[in-house]
């Protein structure tokens, strides 16, 4: 072992105070700043370590823990947390603060720095029997923490505070003989300025940086001022407006002059899958809650969705059952608006995309583009199996891959070394529905020329980008896309089952489906009203939002947009582009044919109600990063926030009002702690709505569970249930208390409704609450009302939630899969594997 | 996001024991809340704490000499990868395509701690490279690909394709 040390650098005199410490054997070699030992090191660093297995190692507070180790002693919890301090917090200050002192001469500015971490050393030595920082002996974090700050505070110019307890221990490690020989011979008798070369061959240390990112707001506490108190508490005196009438939902929803006019769809589920909990939290629910708090603000909001019927895969569905596509499409279909039902999913129309309108406008749009250049044709080989008189889309053939010799490689791409196949490439290829052999045959398809329409699209992105509320994941893979260079793109295929290409010599094929899958959007629309066009080519008064999971993104955002750009027919485009990540299934993948996870139709079996489903899933929705679906948080979740938060908390408020006050809201005399309630629960409302306002829909969730919160600690705080006990004062107390509480769960009823519709709507009618309440309180910016007044007779109060039990959750859990294990090695992609047989993804022409 | 970290370092070590966890500090440094004694304070401490508690001892080094091997790596992940500048992270990615020439894992032959914190910690810089980032950063590229797929490891995050994977 060798090891390499440089003059004036306190990093040296750790690691030479360890090795006198500990006694261990060793080569020392002193060498100059800039000599370079560590190999993969973009600059020299000492100390340094070459050890018997030819390893390096650069990390002081490292060598350190090593020679401690070999010396036999055991690295603690507790040393390795100082360590770790030292190296995150303190060297930090302490190299900005050596700066400033050593090379700029501000001895007193470097003491103000230096003070907090001093002073929590401090806190951490006072009051403790040890002789030293982690034991009676001493340790590796003695040695580290005393050579780092040896600096400073055998300094005595440099002024940090009061530090009893820290001078006698740096004293006491000082005189160990180890330290005074490191010491003497990395620092001889320079004192400060002997650090001089070692500090300017540092990187000149910044003030620490503040990357403070905006979702994590988690834990800040709002302090509020008294003025801001004050008109919270005003605002909410004055009750609802009289008549704010509600206005009730009339179909069809038309854009209105004046209004804030949304439209909101969801991406169109592939008809023969059942979708899991991944695709209702990514899709439709994402948008229900969106939607359902639209309409709430008031909003003019259409929400829309519908089926994605055509494409092989409800061709192959349908020989396998033996159906007609058609017949397949009307079984699934049925499957999917149950479930969707059963989820509460609010639609003011749920259609599909075998529609004659879905022919119409696809084959419109089409002649607009071709009339207008922008498609291209041209001539691809392809596989044809004879057997099934069929061409083999991608997905449709196997055989040898031509690089690496799997012998299951795919058509599109070999499993093994990942690489893109073309299919004609594939040696002995196999068609794999029959096992024969193809042929190769040339077929004539058309292309939509992206790259023709791309100055197009890069300018609207770029408008829209900054005017509208894109996920980040959204913007980045459209970035990515836009950077590789767009492409080409098939929009023909060699199928039976879709929309026909309206030109004789294509009378045999039809629309790939990524051509006219969001079409479905426009023809479902169509299909709810004839005056479809009055969202669809209404740019200047529609604000369009997509809903989807990121594997959706690049159709929404580049090849769809450039479909209705090249008709130039004032289409409607997307403003707001809100994708998911994935959601797994307690760390594995949701796979139907593993029989893993929870798919929509199993939901309502488990006996946990719709509400609380749709709470967990927006509580764990994978905004901007994956999550996962796991069984016991959502035991614990619904124990924890909805029966013991949340429930807990409307019934408490409600049943002091029947049991004490015979169910009539009591007389409400304002003090500065109700105020203060008030204000914060405004405050909360408020944040509610900034966040959902940016479709923020599981960060807004946790301000409701806050409301509770709040609401909860008032009450155990006020105990209103030992004051209605009491003389006449302490039962006015009470009775505010209870007023202000009652009315507290008026607004959760309003701010839930998007969330739990059921929940909402049961505890509005236990409380009696007036009708607009919701709309009132949620207009604007959000304003905490007093919609419950003195003398409202409310209903009677239950119970709103269950306790999961553990053995039921338990049971749950085996009945679904989902065990942990090394079963997911094989995954390669992402979560959501393509829905139709052809790859999706793949952009190229083939 | 460190708290995140640890639930799923907790779900590789298979902790069923529900830990208890708060965040400090301008720059969230975790806390793990301990009834009994002292709490534990920042992710290396916190992440070595977990894997003596399932008794994995393996994940920190098998010898004196990779234990360091790996207390150096988690610091570096620490103090040079965490909230690092757009320039440094070039030169981060240098230095561990560089170390990784001759390596399958950060410290010996077998996955460690330090592979585990770096790859989540690098998690997001790996996300945004572009195709030839990817291919000048190949080792990085192949190790981060290596961990991504072992059993147990990606939890929190979304996997990202590897050089040839790139689907167009």
């Amino acid at each position: 072992m060798k090891l390499f040390v440089s003059e004036g650098s306190p990093q040296c005199v750790k690691v030479l105070a360890a090795l006198e410490h500990t006694g261990v054997k060793c080569d020392v070699q002193l060498l100059s700043h800039e000599e370079s030992v560590v190999s993969f090191l973009s600059r020299p660093v000492l100390p340094a370590v070459l050890l018997p297995s030819g390893q390096q190692l650069f990390s002081a507070n490292a060598i350190c823990q090593y020679l401690f180790e070999v010396g036999g002693k055991e690295i603690t919890d507790a040393s390795r947390q100082l360590l770790e301090w030292e190296a995150t917090e303190l060297q930090p200050v302490l190299l900005q603060a050596l700066h400033v002192a050593v090379l700029q001469g501000k001895r007193s500015e470097a003491g103000t720095l230096l003070k907090n971490p001093l002073s929590w050393l401090e806190q951490c030595l006072s009051g403790k029997p040890r002789q030293f920082l982690t034991a009676e002996t001493v340790e590796v974090a003695d040695i580290v923490l005393w050579a780092a700050l040896y600096p400073v505070l055998s300094d005595s110019a440099l002024e940090a505070g009061e530090l009893h307890s820290v001078r006698g221990w740096f004293e006491r490690v000082s005189q160990l003989p180890a330290c005074t020989k490191a010491v003497q011979k990395i620092l001889p008798g320079k004192e400060l300025n002997g650090l001089k070369n070692f500090l300017q061959k540092q990187p000149v240390p910044h003030a620490q940086r503040r990357e403070n990112l905006p979702s994590e707001t988690e834990d800040t506490e709002h302090v509020m001022t008294e003025e801001e108190i004050e008109v919270a508490a005003q605002a909410w005196s004055k009750g609802l407006p009289e008549c704010d009438e509600t206005i009730k939902r009339q179909h069809p929803v038309l854009p209105k002059e004046g209004k804030r006019n949304v439209l909101v769809t969801s991406a169109l589920p592939y008809v023969n899958n059942v979708p899991h909990l991944g695709n209702i939290i990514g899709c439709v629910l994402s948008a229900d809650v969106f939607s359902r708090y639209g309409r709430l603000r008031g909003w003019n909001l259409l929400y829309l969705c519908g089926t994605d019927e055509y494409g092989t895969a409800t061709e192959n569905k349908a020989l396998e059952e033996g159906l007609t596509p058609q017949q397949i499409c009307d079984k699934y279909f049925a499957v999917h608006s149950a479930i969707y039902k059963w989820f509460q999913i609010d639609f003011d129309y749920f259609g599909r995309t075998t529609t004659q309108q879905q022919t119409e406008i696809s084959q419109n749009i089409f002649f607009r583009l071709y009339e207008r250049g922008f498609l291209q044709e041209d001539i691809v080989e392809q596989l044809r199996c004879e057997n099934c008189q069929r061409f083999l889309a991608d997905r449709f053939v196997e055989g040898v891959c031509p690089n690496c010799k799997y012998p299951e490689a795919r058509g599109d791409q070999c499993d093994k070394c990942g690489r893109l196949i073309n299919a004609v490439e594939l040696k002995d290829p196999l068609c794999k529905v029959c096992g024969q052999t193809p042929v190769i045959r040339t077929s004539k398809h058309l292309f939509l020329d992206l790259p023709k329409l791309e100055g197009d699209l890069e300018a609207w992105l770029e408008k829209t980008f900054n005017t509208g509320d894109w996920t980040a994941n959204a913007k980045q893979i459209t970035r990515s896309w836009i950077r590789d260079g767009l492409k080409p793109r098939c929009i023909t295929r060699d199928l039976k089952w879709g929309t026909p290409v309206p030109l004789p010599e294509y009378s045999e094929k039809v629309f790939y489906v990524w051509f006219d899958a969001p079409i479905g959007y426009l023809s479902i629309t169509a299909n709810y009203t004839s005056e479809w066009e009055k969202w669809w080519k209404n740019p200047q008064q529609v604000e369009l939002y997509n809903f989807m999971a990121k594997d959706n993104v690049p159709f929404h955002s580049v090849v769809f947009p450039c479909s209705l750009l090249g008709a130039q027919d004032n289409y409607t485009l997307v403003n707001h582009l809100i994708a998911t990540e994935y959601l797994n299934y307690e760390d594995t993948k949701f796979s139907k044919s593993r029989g893993v996870g929870v798919f929509g139709d199993m939901a309502k079996d488990t006996g946990i109600p719709s509400d609380v489903w749709r709470f967990y899933l927006t509580y764990v929705r994978p905004e901007g990063q994956d999550s996962s679906f796991s069984w016991a948080d959502l035991a614990l979740k619904n124990n924890s926030e909805l029966l013991n938060n949340l429930g807990n908390f409307i019934n408490r408020a409600g049943m002091f009002v029947s049991k004490f006050f015979n169910g009539c809201v009591p007389e409400i005399v304002l003090q500065d702690e109700d105020k203060r309630l008030i204000a914060q629960v405004s405050w909360e409302l408020k944040q509610y709505i900034q966040l959902l306002d940016k479709v923020r829909i599981r960060d807004a969730l946790k301000c409701i569970l806050n409301i509770s919160r709040h609401g909860n600690q008032y009450i155990q705080s006020n105990e209103p249930w030992k004051k209605i006990k009491g003389g006449e004062e302490d039962r006015k107390r009470a009775g505010t208390v209870t007023g202000v509480s009652v009315n507290v769960a008026c607004l959760l009823s309003a701010v839930l409704e998007p969330y739990m519709p059921t929940v909402s709507q049961t505890i509005r009618a236990q409380l009696q609450a007036p009708d607009n309440c919701a709309s009132a309180m949620l207009g604007a910016e959000g304003c905490f009302l007093r919609s419950l007044p003195t003398g409202h007779q409310i209903g009677t109060v239950k119970p709103l939630f269950q306790k999961l039990e553990t053995e039921q959750i338990e049971i749950l859990r085996k009945k679904f899969g989902g065990q942990q294990g090394p079963s997911n090695k094989t995954s390669t992609t992402g979560t959501n594997p393509p829905n139709a047989a052809e790859p999706i993804t793949s952009q190229g022409k083939k | 996001m460190a708290l995140r970290e640890l639930s799923s370092l907790e779900k590789f070590l298979g902790i069923k024991k529900l830990n208890k966890y708060s965040t400090q500090g301008e720059r969230k440094v975790p806390v793990l809340q301990n009834n009994n004694a002292q709490s534990l304070v920042g992710l290396a401490t916190i992440s070595c704490h977990l894997v003596h508690e399932a008794k994995r001892r393996e994940l920190l080094g098998d010898s004196a000499e990779q234990r360091a091997v790996v207390q150096q790596w988690l610091e570096y992940r620490l103090t040079r990868l965490d909230h690092c500048s757009r320039d440094e992270i070039n030169i981060i990615l240098k230095e561990l395509n560089q170390y990784l020439v001759d390596k399958v894992y950060l410290a010996g032959n077998s996955i460690t701690l330090a592979d585990m914190l770096m790859y989540y910690g690098i998690h997001h810089i790996i996300m945004e490279l572009a195709v030839q980032q990817k291919e000048k950063y190949l080792n990085v590229t192949r190790w981060f690909d290596h961990i991504q797929h072992y059993p147990g490891v990606r939890h929190h995050l979304p996997p990202v394709l590897k050089l040839p994977f790139k689907k167009r």
